[in-house]
């Protein structure tokens, strides 16, 4: 079974036979009025490089106030792990093969970003403005 | 130079040890190549035809005579001892170890510079315009928008897997020398009628294969909103943009499906929830990043006369020398194109020694330009005739700017394993028929650019005259257009069908004699001909003559 990370653990957790997948193509919106009643749902990366479950993370999250669980699912891998969690997934499923303990430390690669992001609203710039 | 603050110095330095990581595990396999290819491309390492090549950035061509001797040392240390500055304001290095690498760019993180999205399906480093800062015309001074677009382009969590590169342009004078209108993104500074200041924002231009003269998506975006605006553009891109074929993949082909108008509207609709949001900019860190720029302590100084100099040095002033905003200043190109010199090279020692002259002429900095010359952006006037003899000795004082000889040309078939054919050979037979000072100074203003395949690294749809090498059949064929054009932007032409390699330079011979016959006076350029006659005339004389030597041409051929 491939590992799952949850807010930066292991879990070992099958997943749920009804799990709501967004692929790339999938518009968000769809989701909107159902959004308060979901507690958890998964985005697909079907390729290393195809970036669009970035955009839908942050929709989810930043337009349509999503609070759940928000699950990168298919391929990911360590080296992805940090800016997905910036785009707001708290919930990882990695691809099989991957070093889990090392993908753990993914997460501590960089210790600050410039821009907003899903732990952090405020931009780097705002913020520097106080120092 | 902005000078990095603590967070700016550490995130590089993560860079660095991520990169190290990374390298260290594909090294031991743990780490399959084709997921490396995505990460080290991040840090402008490709693996070209010898060796591979690693491109370093340097955002907005601004340059610190320290971080140009550390550059020097570092083309000693991990290369053969001399750097191509490319078309986008970067040097490459042609030789490094791939093991060898995270090494080097802990080096550079040590002068503030690193490899960051120089490559990969990414914000690409921003290009600026070279007069940045001093241009008589300047409305803003550009870097600082560039060095703000840089940090929220930097490792920006959403925009790291884009369907292809991303180029953005920013210019802040009245003319545009950054080509604004063939970027996927261009920023030109402009200012309302209330003296607000704001961006003209074009989108969906490009050269490669598909070359697009872009289209203005907003005619005056107010600066604070500059963020949340590409945050927009870039996430219709990256949801919409075609992934399913790589030469389809870039902005311009996605603007082109939907139309300029149909495109702005879903931008204003991604827009309109983020507008006035919290990536809005403030005007605190406009002057915050102000400040960290070290500035030129400028004298109050006179105009020199220079009237009546003796040629050679009144040819250099004429073309290499250019008006700065402030009295008794000027901006000086040093020409990276001279002849026999593959245009952009620079050797180590040449490195060291520029960074001293612009330690003593330049206040420590200089400027790389789009164009693969550098630049000296405030030299005393009176110091004009020093600073002549020292490039003069160093083989950088060509005074070429904006003639036919100071090609810009990409690296070709001699290092990319990208390209159909060579360009640096075409580049120089070009230079030395050319090399008549007199006779290139008479024809006058004309951008000659060459690429070595249809990606335009060389720029040629925007060349008077573009040179393209194609591959038929195994040869190296080349392609002649005429008609580009920077600024205002306009597409070259082609004349028709290919030439020989031996052809090349009769074929632009023919074309300049085509030129000098029509032109109505010494202020008509040669682009200027070509839009008023079109490009008939020139086909048919470059035809005509080609036509009589075939035997010449079958040789060439055969060779």
């Amino acid at each position: 079974m491939p590992t799952l990370i949850r807010n930066q653990q292991i879990v070992d957790e099958p997943s749920p036979p009804d799990l709501v997948v967004l692929e790339p193509t999938d518009d968000p919106r769809a989701l909107a009025e159902r959004l308060p009643g979901l507690k958890l749902i998964a985005v697909n990366f079907p390729k290393y490089s195809d970036g669009r479950g970035y955009s839908i993370a942050r929709l989810l999250r930043e337009r349509y106030g999503y609070k759940g669980e928000l699950r990168a699912i298919g391929v990911v891998a360590r080296d992805h792990l940090q800016l997905m969690a910036q785009c707001g997934f708290d919930s990882f499923q990695l691809r099989e093969g991957e070093d889990v303990q090392d993908a753990l430390r993914a997460f501590g690669d960089f210790s600050e970003s410039y821009q907003a992001n899903a732990a952090q609203p405020v931009p780097l710039f705002r913020r520097r403005a106080g120092r | 130079m902005y000078i990095y603050d603590d967070i700016d110095q550490r995130l590089v330095d993560e860079r660095v040890a991520q990169f190290r990581d990374q390298t260290r595990r594909f090294l031991d396999g743990k780490l399959d190549e084709d997921d490396f290819r995505a990460l080290r491309l991040r840090n402008g390492l490709y693996v070209q035809r010898f060796a591979p090549m690693l491109r370093i950035a340097i955002p907005y061509g601004l340059l610190s005579s320290r971080q140009l001797r550390k550059l020097a040392d570092i083309a000693r240390k991990y290369d053969r001892g001399y750097g191509h500055f490319s078309t986008r304001q970067n040097l490459q290095l042609n030789w490094p170890k791939l093991a060898e690498v995270p090494e080097l760019l802990a080096e550079l993180a040590t002068v503030q510079m690193h490899a960051i999205q120089t490559s990969g399906n990414c914000v690409r480093n921003i290009t600026a315009d070279q007069f940045a800062g001093v241009a008589k015309d300047e409305i803003v001074d550009s870097f600082v928008w560039c060095e703000l677009i840089r940090q929220w382009s930097t490792f920006h969590p959403e925009f790291n897997y884009l369907p292809r590169k991303f180029k953005i342009a920013v210019n802040g004078a009245v003319a545009d020398r950054a080509a604004t209108f063939v970027h996927d993104i261009g920023l030109h500074a402009i200012q309302n009628a209330e003296k607000e200041v704001g961006f003209r924002v074009i989108v969906g231009g490009g050269l490669g294969r598909t070359p697009i003269v872009g289209h203005v998506i907003n005619e005056f975006l107010p600066w604070r909103h500059l963020l949340t605006y590409l945050d927009a553009i870039l996430r219709v891109y990256n949801r919409h943009g075609r992934r399913d074929n790589i030469h389809k993949a870039r902005i311009k082909i996605l603007v082109k499906e939907r139309g300029i108008d149909k495109f702005r509207e879903e931008v204003d609709a991604e827009w309109a929830p983020m507008r006035d949001g919290p990536a809005t900019v403030t005007w605190a860190e406009i002057r915050r990043i102000e400040g960290r720029f070290t500035r030129p302590a400028h004298e109050k100084l006179a105009d020199v006369d220079y009237t009546g100099s003796k040629t050679p040095f009144n040819a250099w002033l004429k073309r290499n020398v250019h008006p700065h905003k402030l009295p008794g200043y000027a901006a000086v190109s040093l020409s990276l194109k001279k002849t026999g010199v593959p245009p952009g090279d620079v050797t180590s020692d040449q490195m060291e020694r520029i960074a001293d002259l612009a330690d003593h002429y330049s206040f420590g900095e200089l400027r790389v330009t789009h164009e693969q010359n550098l630049v000296f952006a405030d030299v005393r006037q009176a110091e004009l005739s020093g600073l002549w003899q020292e490039l003069r000795a160093l083989g950088l004082a060509t005074p070429n700017i904006g003639l036919l000889t100071n090609i810009i040309s990409c690296p070709g078939g001699d290092f990319c394993s990208l390209a159909n054919a060579k360009s640096i050979p075409v580049a120089e037979a070009i230079q030395r028929r050319f090399d008549d000072l007199d006779y290139l100074h008479d024809i006058g203003e004309l951008d000659l650019n060459i690429s070595g395949c249809m990606n335009a690294c060389g720029h040629h749809h925007v060349g008077h005259i573009g040179i393209l090498g194609v591959d038929k059949n195994g040869e190296e064929w080349y392609q002649v257009e005429i008609g580009g054009n920077q600024w205002p932007a306009s597409l070259g032409k082609v004349i028709g069908p290919s030439f020989a390699r031996a052809d090349v330079t009769n074929v632009i011979e023919r074309l300049i004699e085509t030129y000098l016959e029509l032109r109505d006076s010494e202020n008509e350029r040669f682009v200027d001909v070509v839009h008023r006659v079109g490009v008939d005339p020139f086909k048919k004389n470059v035809y005509a003559n080609l036509d009589q030597k075939p035997a010449d041409r079958r040789r060439a051929l055969a060779a």
